[in-house]
């Protein structure tokens, strides 16, 4: 491999000069990728009287904590958002590994009898669906969803293209051998599952469960639809929330202050981009880590059969 | 292997219907499977009859029953609903900004991803590449609401950075929020800063799947960089791009609501006519007190067309190329 590359890189190199200007635009728009970052985390550490001056600067004038010190005071409902936000993270990854793993095990066994029948079952909303509001109907008129954690959960555990992913990774990587001799043993299909193929699958597992995880987290869309108690916010229907109504926590004042002087006293363009911040950090951390994940469940994803 | 031969050769030797062949291992594979069978039944099986609703002329019947019952009691409303939306004044602008915007994202998206993953794969600071990937990456896991704030601390009239920089040279304010003409532009991209490590990534992928020996082999032969990137790489990829062609246009009818709606500011009346789709103008239905069985029209309308797209794009990629198909 490395004889290879070294001949390769010697006759087959771009320009040092092209090199360099491939390296000035990455280094750009890599820039222009993170740089949002930067902004939303000096508007929220600036002096709410030097925004209301100077209006936002890169690099602020006058420091203040004063929006992480409010996130502090407020950390029953900061905190209970966030709580439901991990809480709707956790089980509906969990939710969404099981239902896509065991779909994917099933229509990836070759002498299942509902095989065909399943694949079509699988494809048909991958090129058709009834439409957000017929969706809207069944998770709320039908099914009775709203304001109800599963509202947030149900509707996204499992997907089409999920599926997929697993029934290809199984197809291709676990041995029938390995089942068969499992099926001799007297075990059934769901401890094969369980017992067997799961743990050999490690890699898909992660692959869904990212897709799935991060799907949560990020998810503010069936938050608006579904959810109207304030009780059951996640951070991102949260931060939706302040930016219909940036007073949403000067109207959910739980200390002694009367509205007027919470107002007063509310650092507000600073607070809103401090919980973003809260939003973002988590992610920024540990999408790097993932990422080979996202990409190989992508090109798993793009294998026909 | 071998229990495979038995039940195949069976079913040649016999000709028994498959119920007939019914084995416990299928009935294990269909209690495993019940879970998300129910949830496939249950979240996209049952919208699809959702499509009554634009037929009907939905009316809460009296007695406090379900939705259901509410439906089944309603009048028929023929083709009612449909004909409200066409004639509507919204229908011809939510058609035009819908698809132009999808056709935009399309050209621009595959453009930026196919030429940033040539270059990423031919940089030879291979750790560089990575970095530079992991950065453009970033974006792609930020969720619309998040990104809206970015946008806000951009383009807020009053503080915001960019009329910072255009007073500080001696420019005029500009009310970003309220000046429709320069949202097409924003819009398209965002979307593109948006998506563009994640299609990077994808290409940048089946690039290095491809076999080193050609790259050598063309070198021999004296073929120049820009000569590999067309006869090797391009050819490569192909099959990706035309599959992620296709999925793009079954899109077509669709739009990210989030990019429209969360990130214009909840579409204020001034970019009503600019930033408007028809997933926005189903969401403000939904919303507002609109008669469901209009908005549910309207709905229908874009499902069908998307179905329509999809289905066309295969037919014309199969026409072209049989093997890049992917239905």
């Amino acid at each position: 491999m490395a004889k290879q590359d070294k001949s390769g890189q010697s006759l087959n190199q771009i320009k040092t000069s092209t090199n360099i200007v491939f390296n000035i635009v990455f280094l750009i728009l890599a820039i222009m990728c993170v740089i949002p970052l930067l902004f939303v985390f000096s508007i929220s550490i600036t002096d709410e009287e030097a925004i209301r001056q100077n209006g936002y600067q890169l690099i602020p004038q006058a420091l203040s904590g004063a929006a992480y010190e409010f996130l502090w005071n407020e950390r029953l409902t900061i905190l209970r958002a966030a709580f439901m936000s991990v809480l709707v993270t956790v089980v509906g990854t969990v939710i969404s590994i099981a239902l896509n793993t065991s779909m994917g095990y099933v229509v990836s066994r070759r002498n299942f009898k509902l095989k065909k029948l399943y694949t079509w079952l699988i494809f048909i909303p991958m090129v058709f669906n009834g439409g957000m509001l017929a969706s809207y109907v069944v998770v709320s008129n039908i099914l009775g969803l709203n304001n109800s954690i599963w509202a947030l959960i149900l509707p996204l555990a499992c997907s089409a293209f999920s599926v997929t992913i697993c029934r290809t990774f199984f197809r291709t990587t676990v041995p029938d051998s390995i089942i068969e001799s499992a099926k001799i043993d007297g075990a059934g299909q769901f401890r094969i599952w369980s017992q067997i193929v799961l743990p050999i699958s490690k890699p898909v597992m992660a692959t869904i469960g990212m897709f799935a995880a991060f799907g949560y987290w990020n998810d503010w869309f069936q938050a608006s639809l579904y959810i109207q108690d304030t009780k059951l916010q996640t951070l991102q229907s949260l931060l939706n929330q302040m930016q219909k109504n940036i007073e949403y926590i000067a109207n959910n004042p739980y200390g002694g202050l009367s509205m007027q002087e919470y107002k007063l006293s509310m650092p507000t363009e600073s607070v809103r981009m401090a919980i973003a911040i809260v939003i973002i950090v988590p992610i920024a951390c540990t999408y790097p880590f993932f990422q080979k994940y996202f990409i190989s469940g992508l090109t798993i994803g793009s294998v026909k059969e | 292997m071998g229990i495979h031969k038995s039940t195949d050769g069976g079913r040649i030797r016999h000709g028994k219907p498959w119920w007939k062949r019914w084995s416990r291992d299928d009935t294990e594979l269909f209690v495993l499977s019940l879970p998300t069978l129910l949830w496939f039944l249950i979240f996209t099986y049952l919208p699809m009859f959702g499509i009554i609703i634009a037929f009907k002329n939905y009316r809460l019947q009296p007695g406090g029953h379900g939705f259901i019952y509410n439906l089944l009691h309603s009048e028929w409303a023929g083709f009612g609903n449909f004909k409200y939306f066409f004639t509507s004044n919204s229908f011809t602008m939510l058609l035009r900004n819908t698809i132009l915007y999808n056709i935009a994202f399309i050209i621009i998206s595959a453009s930026v991803a196919v030429g940033g993953a040539l270059m990423l794969s031919s940089m030879r600071n291979k750790r560089g590449s990575k970095v530079y990937q992991t950065m453009m990456f970033l974006p792609y896991f930020m969720s619309w609401v998040v990104v809206s704030y970015f946008v806000y601390a951009l383009l807020t009239p009053e503080r915001g950075y960019i009329n910072g920089i255009i007073t500080a040279l001696g420019g005029e304010r500009i009310m970003w929020y309220q000046e429709n003409k320069y949202w097409p532009f924003i819009i398209v991209f965002l979307n593109t800063w948006k998506g563009m490590g994640y299609g990077m990534v994808i290409y940048l992928a089946s690039i290095t799947g491809i076999d080193p020996s050609l790259y050598e082999a063309a070198v021999m032969d004296g073929a120049t960089k820009a000569q590999q990137a067309r006869h090797i790489t391009l050819p490569a990829i192909k099959p990706v791009f035309v599959m992620m062609l296709i999925l793009d246009c079954g899109k077509i009818f669709n739009s990210d609501f989030g990019l429209f709606f969360q990130v214009t500011g909840q579409l204020p009346a001034s970019l009503y006519t600019t930033a408007s789709t028809f997933d926005t103008y189903i969401y403000m239905a939904i919303q507002s007190t609109a008669p469901i069985g209009q908005t549910a029209a309207a709905s229908f309308f874009q499902a069908i067309c998307s179905c329509g797209t999809i289905l066309l794009a295969n037919w014309v990629v199969s026409k072209i190329d049989n093997e890049n198909r992917i239905i």
